[in-house]
């Protein structure tokens, strides 16, 4: 399945969803375009919402942790949403669990910024 | 090789296709040996993570060369080789990507994966210099039928 990015605005908050697979390529290389275009239009509030991603390779693990730095960078917050299994056992695994805010739920996800 | 080892050679352009072409073979060699759905996720994911490497690191994307990719499958396991025609290298030269100063990185995840979805995993210098990766899965046991393939 092709790779496809759409944002949602919610107050001050974004939330990308993802479909298809993040791997390298296309769908790393939409991952950052997509982050990048939300630093670059001055937004602090993130969320990636991974509920049709089921396939995530190690360029788009890369990718995840380079817009978690980007954003941090830009004194923003990034949480990710609605992991897949798959993407939750890498992200296990790899220990980046550590590294990001997890979430499930999205109106969770959305109170949860500071 | 015995006489019951198959064993399937395919010779890859340094291109961004190949990556999938490879774990496209590879999973359906998977598949025809019987593995499981989630078991041919991690073969066909540990190959893709192979080819990624010999495509960005190994061939530094240079179309010149070529990936080298074959599957044997003996009595008792499934046996992926990945060849580039780069510089090589030492595994142990490979930074722990779970140690707390490396979870940033944006790379160097790839041979960890291969190790964690694979039975086995080795680095070994290719006739030539390259690197050959060496990846092996267990065969599903028929008898239990762990692992298999359960068709509805």
């Amino acid at each position: 399945m092709a790779i496809q990015a759409t944002c949602r605005q919610i107050g001050d908050v974004s939330i990308l969803d993802f479909s298809g697979k993040i791997t390298l390529g296309e769908g790393s290389a939409l991952l950052r375009k997509t982050v990048r275009g939300l630093i670059d239009g001055g937004q602090k509030k993130i969320i990636i919402s991974l509920y049709d991603v089921d396939y995530i390779d190690s360029s788009g693990i890369g990718e995840l942790v380079s817009a978690y730095t980007t954003v941090k960078n830009a004194s923003g917050e990034l949480k990710l949403l609605h992991l897949t299994k798959r993407v939750h056992d890498i992200l296990q695994i790899t220990r980046l669990f550590t590294v990001f805010d997890v979430q499930s739920d999205e109106d969770t996800a959305i109170h949860a910024f500071r | 090789m015995s006489a019951k080892t198959q064993r399937i050679e395919v010779t890859l352009e340094t291109l961004l296709e190949s990556v999938d072409l490879a774990e496209s073979i590879s999973m359906r060699i998977a598949e025809a040996a019987g593995f499981s759905e989630e078991e041919l996720h991690k073969i066909g994911m540990a190959v893709r993570e192979g080819v990624i490497n010999a495509y960005n690191y190994g061939n530094q994307q240079d179309r010149r060369k070529k990936i080298l990719m074959t599957v044997e499958l003996d009595t008792e396991n499934m046996i992926v080789r990945v060849r580039d025609q780069g510089k090589g290298f030492e595994l142990h030269e490979i930074p722990n990507p779970l140690e707390e100063e490396n979870l940033l990185r944006t790379s160097g995840r790839g041979l960890f994966l291969m190790r964690a979805f694979m039975d086995k995993f080795d680095v070994h210098t290719a006739p030539g210099g390259g690197a050959e990766l060496v990846m092996i899965k267990k065969l599903p046991d028929k008898d239990s039928g762990n692992g298999t393939h359960q068709p509805e």
